[in-house]
């Protein structure tokens, strides 16, 4: 008897992003990278094009983070320097991008003013020719006064900056608008206030080829399923056109995945549960892994080994696997 | 959901009048109008008092396409006005309508294959419009053995169950509801399905009011497009929020608003 091929037909694709600029396009990056414009479900060649492939950002920070021995390792000699950190980043562990994120702004940290923030932005677009993702540190008020200044001290550099919340993105979108970059539009794994937030965004004129959806995830362990649903219904959403969920997904799995206690944890406090390093890069890499076959268009990612699993894994699921 | 603006049509006096003297403005007036609204297609009809339909029709199809860039469905039994639209179609057309009657048969498949149009198949015979939904899905599969005999793709063929007034005719809309349901379960791929739907509202009261409630339902029996007046915005905020309840758009709080700008 024969098989009955399943193959799904849709009407619509995901928005493509591009982000970066290169000279001519007023910026001073080598090259751009674009992201999205897949018309199927995740690396299913069979049902239309996997037009671009997915990329991961190594993630930088603007002071010395307090992180575990696995990570320590490899990033201790230039966590001091966030030049040399993402210069590291690109150079040894070959990331696509760069995802500097402006901790040192917390008013509960360093509070760095704006102008010491948009400093470090310059450099570290010195430093490195990739394109750059920059994020604030997470506080509304303070993001609110820094992203502003750092919008127009990257002004031409097409940066991907974060992150706009539905509480709080009117002063973020309209940094964007004026000094032509791309914003991460954050929601709380929820399909409503994801589609929301694009609205909202939108509705402030900005493009929507300049929107990358952050749906927040969770690592393994912590929720990745509902992450996955998620995600899932975005892409399902993207595919029967629906234009204000078709946009590229940006995930931050690194964050994620070292802060659940069983990538973190010692050997000598779980002895049942081997050794902290290996144990620890395969968690980031089963969560990035998850994600991608989720839909995920670029992943946010701190271990070297991990990112080289994936990479592995991403040009095994670009080959087309059409029949 | 396919939306096909009905306002271009002979029997609004406006339109007949513009028909008659070959005044433009009306009929491009309704293009831009029905298109601002959102409209996927307009409907053509010139009316059953044109005195050369053929002319009519081809004077309509070139006066909307000077303004307006929407695909359109020509609406005519004169099947010779119908032909005369095709050929200046810029864009792949819907063909309004044909029955389950043998010669029309032969003479408006071949053509809709001809302009590569879709093509709206009514339920009904030389005997009339059957009563109940099991009639009228029996003819819906007459139309789906045509197609396939023709080698006419489903998913352009729309089955058009044929809704009456409620005033005069009060039994049929359930019998419409069923056969909406009914035409789903033909063939694989299904035939898409649609109605004309003012046409239940015809010299009733609360005329806006009845033409969305029978949408509500029709969505839910599976209905894919409807000729119907764009411009009730009360209509299209019904289809909006009938996408939403059957899981067809996903809800966020300006979902309305978001329907309207749809295409936009």
């Amino acid at each position: 008897m024969a098989v009955e091929k399943v193959v799904g037909k849709y009407s619509d694709s995901v928005r493509e992003v591009v982000l970066g600029a290169t000279p001519d396009q007023g910026g001073t990056r080598s090259h751009t990278i674009t992201i999205g414009g897949d018309s199927a479900l995740p690396f299913l060649h069979f049902e239309g094009e996997v037009k671009n492939r997915p990329v991961i950002a190594i993630e930088v920070l603007d002071h010395e983070p307090e992180w575990n021995d696995a990570l320590a390792e490899h990033y201790r000699d230039v966590w001091g320097d966030p030049t040399q950190w993402a210069q590291k980043a690109v150079e040894e562990f070959g990331a696509d991008l760069i995802c500097l994120t402006l901790d040192g702004a917390d008013p509960d940290g360093l509070n760095r003013s704006p102008e010491e923030c948009a400093e470090v932005v310059k450099k570290v677009l010195e430093a490195v020719e990739v394109p750059l993702i920059v994020k604030g540190s997470g506080d509304f008020d303070k993001d609110n006064e820094v992203m502003p200044v750092v919008a127009e001290a990257g002004a031409g550099e097409n940066l991907l900056l974060g992150t706009a919340e539905e509480e709080n993105y009117k002063t973020l979108t309209a940094a964007c608008m004026v000094h032509k970059h791309s914003i991460i539009a954050l929601s709380p794994i929820d399909i409503n206030i994801c589609k929301q937030l694009n609205i909202l965004i939108n509705e402030m004129n900005m493009p929507l080829d300049r929107i990358v959806i952050d749906p927040s995830v969770g690592a393994l362990g912590y929720g990745i399923e509902y992450v996955y649903s998620i995600m899932e219904r975005i892409r399902l959403g993207t595919l029967q056109s629906d234009k204000m969920l078709a946009m590229p997904v940006i995930c931050n799995v690194g964050y994620e995945a070292w802060r659940a206690k069983e990538a973190f944890a010692p050997e000598s406090e779980f002895p049942g549960w081997g050794d902290q390093v290996s144990r620890g890069i395969l968690w980031e890499a089963m969560t990035a892994s998850t994600l991608l076959q989720a839909g995920a268009h670029l992943l946010v990612m701190r271990h070297p080994e991990a990112i080289r699993m994936l990479r592995e894994q991403i040009d095994e699921l670009m080959v087309s696997n059409e029949f | 959901m396919i939306l096909i603006g009905e306002r271009i049509n002979g029997m609004f006096t406006d339109i007949g009048k513009a028909v008659r003297e070959r005044d433009p403005a009306p009929v491009q007036h309704w293009a831009r109008a029905q298109k601002e609204a959102g409209a996927d297609y307009l409907d053509v009809n010139t009316g059953p008092n044109a005195e050369d339909p053929v002319e009519a029709m081809r004077w309509l199809v070139e006066t909307i396409q000077e303004v307006c860039d929407l695909p359109l469905c020509l609406d005519s039994t004169n099947y010779d006005a119908i032909e005369a639209g095709l050929e200046l179609c810029k864009r792949p057309a819907i063909i309004n309508s044909v029955p389950v009657e043998r010669p029309k048969i032969e003479r408006v498949f071949p053509m809709a294959k001809k302009y590569n149009a879709k093509l709206i198949g009514l339920t009904m015979d030389k005997k009339g419009i059957p009563k109940d939904a099991d009639n009228r899905t029996a003819l819906a599969m007459e139309l789906v053995v045509v197609a396939s005999e023709y080698d006419f793709p489903l998913e352009d063929l729309f089955i058009d169950p044929l809704i009456l007034p409620v005033n005069v005719a009060q039994e049929h809309a359930p019998e419409v509801l069923e056969t909406l349901r009914n035409v789903k379960t033909l063939s694989n791929p299904a035939p898409k399905t649609v109605v004309g739907l003012s046409n239940v509202s015809q010299n009733s009261v609360n005329r806006s009011l009845v033409d969305r409630t029978f949408l509500a339902m029709a969505l839910a029996a599976g209905l894919d497009a409807a000729i119907l007046n764009v411009n009730d915005e009360e209509l299209l905020d019904t289809i909006a929020t009938s996408r939403i309840l059957l899981n067809q758009d996903v809800y966020a709080e300006s979902y309305l608003k978001v329907f309207r700008s749809r295409g936009k």
